[in-house]
């Protein structure tokens, strides 16, 4: 019951009309940098933050969040208007967000983006309400053997992802794998694949890649096909927004899946991709129709959506209790806490209650004004692919390159992105899949440096991996659903071998 | 008549305001000499969230707050290559005078590991802004509680007690391989991305001692989840609550010090007024309020060094982690 007073002071702080006047105001800004891939939260909130150095440390951490908020919600629009994910975890939303709008369907496709983002927030918020403590615990269990089972199970997860051919997709794989390697080698501290160029030092980042591969390959083959977007017959109107709303409980599986999935994620240790990839390989998992995802879906709208937000929203309280940044913006609100003379860290809550409180208090408001701002705009945003070709196909290579200089202010990063851009083309004209590339790449650093963590602590003995309790069951869960296509196969040419002797 | 002269006191402060106020005249003619004409980009040669981070961010908005610099410090990450991306790049800034880095002892242990074309005399020194202690750390509820009592369990069971740290090949490795060497102890050596993942494993214990610097750890001892053991420097660390934890000498009878460099380069061949000019803001930026509470909070050591001093201070500091990265068998 302290946890409902706390909030209740919380939500006071939250809502005085100067907070929440700061608040709107980073809702909007953080919804047009999140709009514009690449500049993304962490730019937002770091190019914001000496304006925040005149308002008190509660009103300041206020206008930080809301514009990360604002751009959780902002990079859904891109995802799904034109297949550029504004951030790594608007990846798995474009699968059938995009699908949906280029049949017509934008305004549903974003309609149940938000209201699904909106729902995994509110999970989350509630569990950092009244559970923070003894979450905070719970993240302590996960060392290096743990976070390496939550990788196999994410990627365990998407076997069902890879399409038609096996060894397209292990190609697909490898290739993301060999790519996340580029750089320096965190248990040896040596360079690898960098042949001497200093560009290369820094990797491939994630986001110039996915630009290139979903958004700029997309532009080519839209180009090749005949200059043409098929979007324009797109239904618009706020009847359409209720009509899809009213649509969405029916898919509560996918909701309570999704938003579990996420919480877990973002506290610990993989955060908002991995949630998002893996709520999506589990819905197609254990959907009815699973031929249905990657064409347009609801349902692979909201599983990624409900779980990279529980994610986002999640990953507040390791920073809180912890002192461990969740994602890169969350790095760079960190930086200001400390600006403010704050110590991020196990004592915050005790020692600065009304500071804390004050931001949960803001996830709660931000969220659900944020909803109903981003919904008053749905038709509006999605009337964008009314536009003449002409004028939108420029438009989108150009925010395109705006998005992949952003990311580390680099020229180069605009030539990967083309060179992306041709391979995402070559991928989808060979029938490769993109999407294990895109996972392997992402996770594959952090999936390979606990591993090597792991056998280190164990000193080579892969029996680590097995014998602590967390990571045994993650293990053998990852194992399981990993053959399970293969057993389903199996069940059935069995029951036909029982059946045809009858039949004959 | 005598209301009409001021009193002497008020005389006294008419003399020292025209004395002030032409020092800081003649202060504002030397420093109109060069700066910056436009935004100076300030690269981090680490990634975010990490000690050079979160200092370069803090700095940006203490200058802006106090008007030291008319143009912004944009701060720049360029992490790849365990900070080789960042040294590389500012060193290709040949003669430019708007980029300048902060760096930590990775300016030495980068390129010696790596193997990077790139040492610390390709850049311009501009200063030393502080220097970072290291304490040994074990969990609270471990039942070591001295230095001496931890290394003696780990004398009598070689290669099982875990010692988690930053990166490979740098300051963490370097001195655990210094305590080894020292003590003849094994540890298992895990290295982790940065120093609150290090901090988070022990809390976890997942690890079993850490040499974390004390703004990474220092959250955890005060909610009572970490055990400082001993100060890897020859003196104590003279702030409160600090001053309790014994240095390495006090506590095991061996002497031990390792401190990391927290300071402020520029490209190569810049102009002398330009270095002064950020010699000379960087001294304005330790003298402020916020820099000392930030200093005393994060337990950083207040050591601001410039001029001819601070090339020789790093030319030992090289010398001296070359040397210790040669006994570890880190460098070839």
């Amino acid at each position: 019951m302290e946890a409902v007073y706390n909030l209740l002071i919380g939500l006071q702080t939250a809502l005085s009309p100067f907070n929440l006047t700061v608040l709107v105001a980073g809702l909007f800004v953080g919804t047009f940098v999140g709009v514009l891939p690449g500049l993304g939260g962490a730019n937002g909130v770091a190019i914001l933050i000496p304006v925040t150095f005149r308002l008190p440390p509660t009103s300041a951490v206020i206008l930080l969040a809301a514009i990360y908020w604002g751009a959780l919600f902002g990079g859904v629009i891109t995802s799904i208007l034109f297949n550029i994910p504004g951030e790594p975890w608007s990846v798995a939303t474009c699968f059938d967000g995009y699908p949906m709008a280029k049949k017509g369907k934008a305004c549903e496709a974003l309609t149940t983006a938000f209201c699904s983002h909106f729902f995994g927030a509110m999970v989350a918020t509630l569990i950092l309400t009244f559970a923070a403590p003894i979450v905070a615990e719970f993240t302590l269990m996960f060392g290096p053997p743990e976070t390496f089972a939550v990788m196999m199970l994410t990627f365990s997860a998407l076997v069902s992802l890879g399409g038609m051919s096996p060894v397209k997709s292990v190609v697909s794989t490898l290739l993301g794998f060999i790519m996340a390697a580029v750089g320096i080698d965190i248990v040896t501290g040596r360079l690898r694949l960098t042949f001497g160029s200093t560009e290369l030092m820094g990797g491939f980042s994630f986001i110039v890649a996915v630009i290139g591969l979903f958004g700029l390959g997309e532009v080519f083959m839209t180009v090749e096909e005949g200059l043409r977007l098929e979007g324009v017959s797109v239904r618009m109107g706020v009847r359409t927004v209720f009509q899809t709303m009213a649509q969405l409980p029916r898919f509560w599986r996918t909701y309570i899946r999704g938003a579990l999935i996420g919480c877990w994620m973002g506290i610990k240790p993989g955060g908002a991709t991995p949630a998002s990839f893996m709520s999506y390989g589990f819905a197609k998992q254990f959907s009815k129709n699973p031929e249905e995802f990657g064409t347009g879906t609801i349902e692979g709208v909201i599983a990624p959506e409900v779980a990279a937000h529980a994610a986002g929203v999640s990953a507040t309280l390791p920073m809180i209790t912890l002192g461990i940044p969740g994602s890169p913006t969350m790095a760079v609100i960190l930086g200001g806490l400390m600006m403010w003379g704050l110590q991020p860290g196990p004592m915050l809550f005790k020692e600065n209650p009304e500071f804390v409180w004050g931001l949960i208090g803001s996830i709660w408001v931000a969220n659900a004004i944020g909803v109903v701002m981003v919904l008053c705009f749905v038709p509006f945003f999605a009337s964008i692919l009314r536009a003449p070709f002409s004028i939108l196909m420029p438009s989108i290579v150009f925010v395109c390159a705006i998005g992949a200089y952003a990311v580390n202010n680099r020229m180069i990063d605009i030539w990967y992105m083309i060179l992306f851009g041709f391979v995402g083309m070559a991928f989808k004209k060979l029938d490769y899949p993109i999407a294990p590339m895109v996972l392997a790449l992402v996770l594959g650093d952090m999936a390979e440096s606990a591993m090597r963590q792991s056998l280190v602590m164990s000193q080579g003995s892969p029996l680590i991996f097995f014998n602590r309790p967390i990571a045994g069951i993650v293990n053998g869960l990852a194992v399981l659903f990993f053959f399970w296509p293969l057993v389903t196969v199996l069940r059935d040419r069995i029951r036909k071998k029982l059946r045809a002797p009858v039949d004959a | 008549m005598s209301k009409q002269q001021l009193p002497k006191s008020w005389r006294w402060a008419v003399v020292a305001a025209l004395v002030v106020g032409l020092v800081g005249f003649w202060g504002g003619i030397a420093a109109a000499a060069w700066q910056p004409t436009k935004s100076v980009e300030f690269v981090v040669p680490a990634g975010t969230g990490g000690g050079a981070d979160i200092m370069a961010r803090f700095i940006f908005p203490l200058v802006e707050k106090h008007k030291l610099s008319p143009q912004p410090l944009i701060v720049v990450n360029r992490s790849g290559g365990a900070g080789a991306e960042g040294f590389m790049h500012v060193k290709e800034k040949k003669g430019d005078p708007h980029v300048i880095t902060l760096t930590l002892d990775n300016l030495f242990t980068t390129p010696l590991a790596t193997g990077v074309p790139f040492n610390w005399k390709d850049l311009t020194p501009v200063g030393r802004l502080a220097l970072d202690w290291f304490v040994l750390w074990v969990n609270a509820e471990s039942p070591y509680k001295t230095a001496k009592e931890y290394f003696d369990a780990v004398k009598r069971e070689p290669s099982k007690f875990k010692m988690g740290g930053t990166g490979t090949a740098q300051e963490d490795q370097i001195i655990t391989i210094q305590m080894e060497q020292a003590f003849g102890l094994k540890f298992i050596y895990v290295p982790f991305k940065g120093g609150g993942d290090v901090a988070v494993s022990l809390v976890g214990k997942h690890t079993d001692s850490t040499v974390n610097n004390p703004s990474e750890a220092v959250g955890h001892w005060k909610a009572g989840r970490l055990r400082p053991l001993a100060v890897v420097d020859r003196e104590r660390i003279p702030l409160p609550e600090w001053d309790k934890i014994p240095t390495m000498k006090e506590a095991t009878g061996f002497d031990m010090g390792y401190t990391m460099l927290r300071g402020i380069f520029m490209p190569p061949a810049v102009s002398k007024e330009a270095q002064e000019w950020y010699v000379d803001l960087f001294r304005k930026v330790t003298e402020t309020p916020e820099w000392k509470k930030y200093l005393a909070d994060n337990a950083l050591k207040p050591a601001f060094l410039a001029g001819s001093d601070y090339p020789k201070w790093l030319e030992e500091k090289e010398t001296l982690t070359k040397d210790l990265m040669k006994k570890g068998g880190l460098v070839k």
